[in-house]
């Protein structure tokens, strides 16, 4: 492995969203990762930060850079996600008027996140909380 | 089109200069108020054009690799955004024009769209 780190992320502290996808993006940018394999990264990382911070309590972002890829896991306690499937559609979204009014919750967020990453799988429990985990390949 | 150009074209005030930006050489623009539409869809390095002010503008400008990030309708951002931007190099200017209009300029006077949408027009 070439460098691991997890972050805390708080719901609702919109005013640091966005920070921990900065600070990927500066620490792979280091590494010699690709710039076009930083941009697929960061989109992904941005997209997942502020969906704990719209809709979760808190959350530990874990990503690691590994020789073949870049692995992320989003593993948050929050209500949770009734249904993936709908959650998943583009422009289907739960957020209110003050998350649009940051400029987020259009519904693309998770849709972001897939296209953006070549792997991607999503798990959640009602009530309990969400993990998400992605990956982009470097190879 | 170079950054000073935009400047001018537009009437922009500069709210955060950076050295010698002004030559910055502008292959195209990018315009939305969703953050998710500009990750989604945006191609690389644009003039970022924008009504919202927060934070996350500059983090998604960042994303993308914005080379200036651009406010209409007179908007302007605070402190904490203006002292970010200014730590990372990125030049912010406002223009007193709406979206529509300051993107029909910027278009008429020949800036291209940025776009990584496969369906865009050429």
């Amino acid at each position: 492995m070439l460098y691991a780190e997890t972050f805390r992320i708080r719901g609702g502290d919109f005013e640091h969203g966005g920070e921990v996808a900065t600070r990927i993006k500066s620490v792979c940018k280091d590494l010699g990762v690709r710039p076009d394999l930083i941009r697929r990264l960061s989109i992904a990382n941005f997209e997942a930060e502020m969906n704990v911070i719209m809709h979760a309590d808190e959350a530990d972002l874990s990503f690691q850079v590994l020789p073949e890829a870049v692995r992320v896991v989003v593993s948050d306690r929050g209500k949770g996600i009734e249904d993936i499937a709908l959650a998943m559609t583009p422009g289907w979204s739960t957020a209110t008027p003050e998350m649009r009014a940051r400029g987020f919750g259009a519904g693309l967020g998770l849709p972001n996140i897939r296209n953006s990453a070549d792997e991607f799988r999503l798990e959640s429990t009602p009530g309990v909380g969400t993990t998400l985990t992605y990956a982009v390949r470097l190879a | 089109m170079l950054l000073a150009e935009i400047v001018t074209l537009l009437g922009c005030t500069e709210l955060v200069t950076v050295d010698r930006a002004g030559g910055r050489e502008i292959g195209g623009c990018f315009a939305a108020d969703l953050m998710s539409e500009v990750l989604a869809f945006s191609g690389h390095a644009p003039l970022l054009v924008t009504g919202l002010t927060s934070l996350q503008s500059l983090h998604t400008a960042d994303v993308v690799d914005a080379q200036a990030v651009l406010f209409v309708n007179d908007k302007r951002p605070d402190a904490s955004v203006m002292a970010l931007a200014r730590a990372r190099g990125l030049p912010l200017l406002s223009t007193s024009l709406t979206m529509y209009e300051a993107c029909g300029r910027l278009h008429r006077g020949g800036l291209p769209a940025s776009t990584k949408h496969p369906g865009a027009a050429p």
